[in-house]
């Protein structure tokens, strides 16, 4: 087995994992989730076997009969089809981003790209476009900042693409998934060490626990 | 259509199927995967909501993926009933959510060179194994991880149909994976 450098120590729960494999998820979860598991290894592996599971309940499953001539059709249907090459990896390949994994790519190229917008403090976030039912943002949080004391009503999920933070839950670095207790006020600080870039998603909005930021909240969709 | 005869004595015939459909573009094994598959892929999607005519062509399409995509096909990672399920469910997202999805990365080694035939039919086993061990549920359990898997159903919709509470739902699902994990010995991540 080749070695892996990809172990983070906090990861997605099971309802996620399983959730994901069945394909019930928002866009937008769907998006962090498949980042997530870009960056780790054990949570590949869950969905994995969630997926094998699903397998087995497709091959357990009576069926429904197909049309009498949905084999004739689908010969004639592949007959014009020569199935694609191989994939080969060559070491010329370019090398993946080293912060922004496939999936977070495939939505906002590369991290020069993003078009960010201030909301105070030097704390910057960019909304990404999925569909509506959740919410993917990335967030840029300075060196050694809080973020400003906030809860919410239901899901939010946080992955550290670079740097590092802290909060009530514990420290969070590249790789890590925060799933918050929604009955939790947190207040994120990132490491003093270098800048900290997030991809964040929420079901529902936040809600700030301040009197100004909550005023805000409308203006910047957070 | 003819019937699907295939007695399922070998656990790697799908595995093998598909690897002679990329190395030989092989008609035949085509075939057979179709009459295999193609109707519980049909069923899937019906189960999922969605219209028979609708189902009918998807199915259609889910297999002629496979026929052009085989080489992504990678033995050594997922038996072929798996392999085949995400990719309808992936069609089954794009019809009834109008959404992308995301996948993970591909890893940075892979594909690998396909695995012998030992193997190959361990791993293909495995899917095997889940199923005698899904069968063996109480039928309560194996319909609530039916539901999960085709039914396109959340875990409060789960408890809206069957009128049983969320907290019971969820101990359920997770005691029927515990149970199917137990069988299985499949690797616990955390």
């Amino acid at each position: 087995m080749t070695h892996s450098p990809y172990n983070p120590k906090h990861h997605l729960t099971d309802d996620l994992i399983a959730a994901y494999a069945t394909g019930t998820l928002a866009e937008a979860v769907n998006l962090i989730v498949a980042t997530h598991v870009s960056l780790c290894d054990s949570c590949r592996a869950a969905v994995e076997a969630h997926e094998t599971l699903g397998g087995a309940v497709l091959e357990d499953s009576a069926g429904a009969a197909m049309g009498d001539d949905a084999l004739d059709r689908a010969m004639a249907a592949i007959r014009g089809t020569v199935p694609e090459a191989r994939p080969i990896r060559l070491s010329a390949d370019p090398a993946p981003d080293p912060v922004v994994p496939a999936p977070l790519a495939a939505y906002i190229g590369g991290l020069d790209r993003v078009r960010w917008r201030s909301l105070g403090m030097g704390v910057k976030q960019s909304i990404l476009r999925t569909t509506p039912e959740a919410t993917a943002r990335l967030l840029y949080i300075p060196a050694g900042t809080a973020v400003p004391d906030h809860t919410h009503n239901g899901l939010e999920l946080t992955l550290v693409l670079q740097g590092a933070y802290s909060d009530e839950d514990g420290h969070f670095a590249r790789g890590d998934v925060e799933v918050a207790d929604p009955s939790v006020n947190h207040m994120p600080v990132a490491d003093m060490s270098q800048d900290c870039i997030c991809l964040a998603v929420t079901d529902s909005p936040l809600r700030f626990n301040s009197f100004l930021p909550r005023l805000l909240q409308p203006l910047f969709r957070i | 259509m003819p019937h699907d005869t295939t007695k399922a004595e070998d656990p790697a015939i799908w595995a093998n199927a598909l690897i002679r459909i990329r190395d030989h573009r092989d008609e035949a094994a085509f075939a057979a995967l179709f009459c295999h598959f193609a109707p519980r892929i049909k069923g899937f999607l019906i189960r999922s909501g969605t219209d028979p005519a609708l189902a009918e062509e998807c199915a259609q399409d889910v297999l002629a993926t496979a026929w052009r995509k085989a080489a992504l096909f990678d033995p050594s990672r997922a038996s072929a009933a798996t392999w085949l399920f995400t990719i309808a469910r992936n069609r089954r997202i794009d019809i009834a959510r109008r959404q992308r999805r995301p996948e993970p990365q591909d890893l940075p080694w892979g594909p690998e060179p396909d695995p012998d035939q030992a193997e190959l039919l361990g791993l293909q086993q495995e899917t095997e194994y889940l199923g005698a061990a899904l069968k063996a549920l109480p039928k309560k359990q194996r319909d609530l991880i039916e539901k999960a898997y085709f039914g396109e159903m959340t875990h409060s919709e789960i408890a809206a149909e069957t009128g049983l509470p969320l907290g019971t739902i969820k101990s359920r699902i997770r005691l029927a994976l515990d149970r199917l994990r137990h069988a299985l010995d499949v690797r616990d991540p955390r």
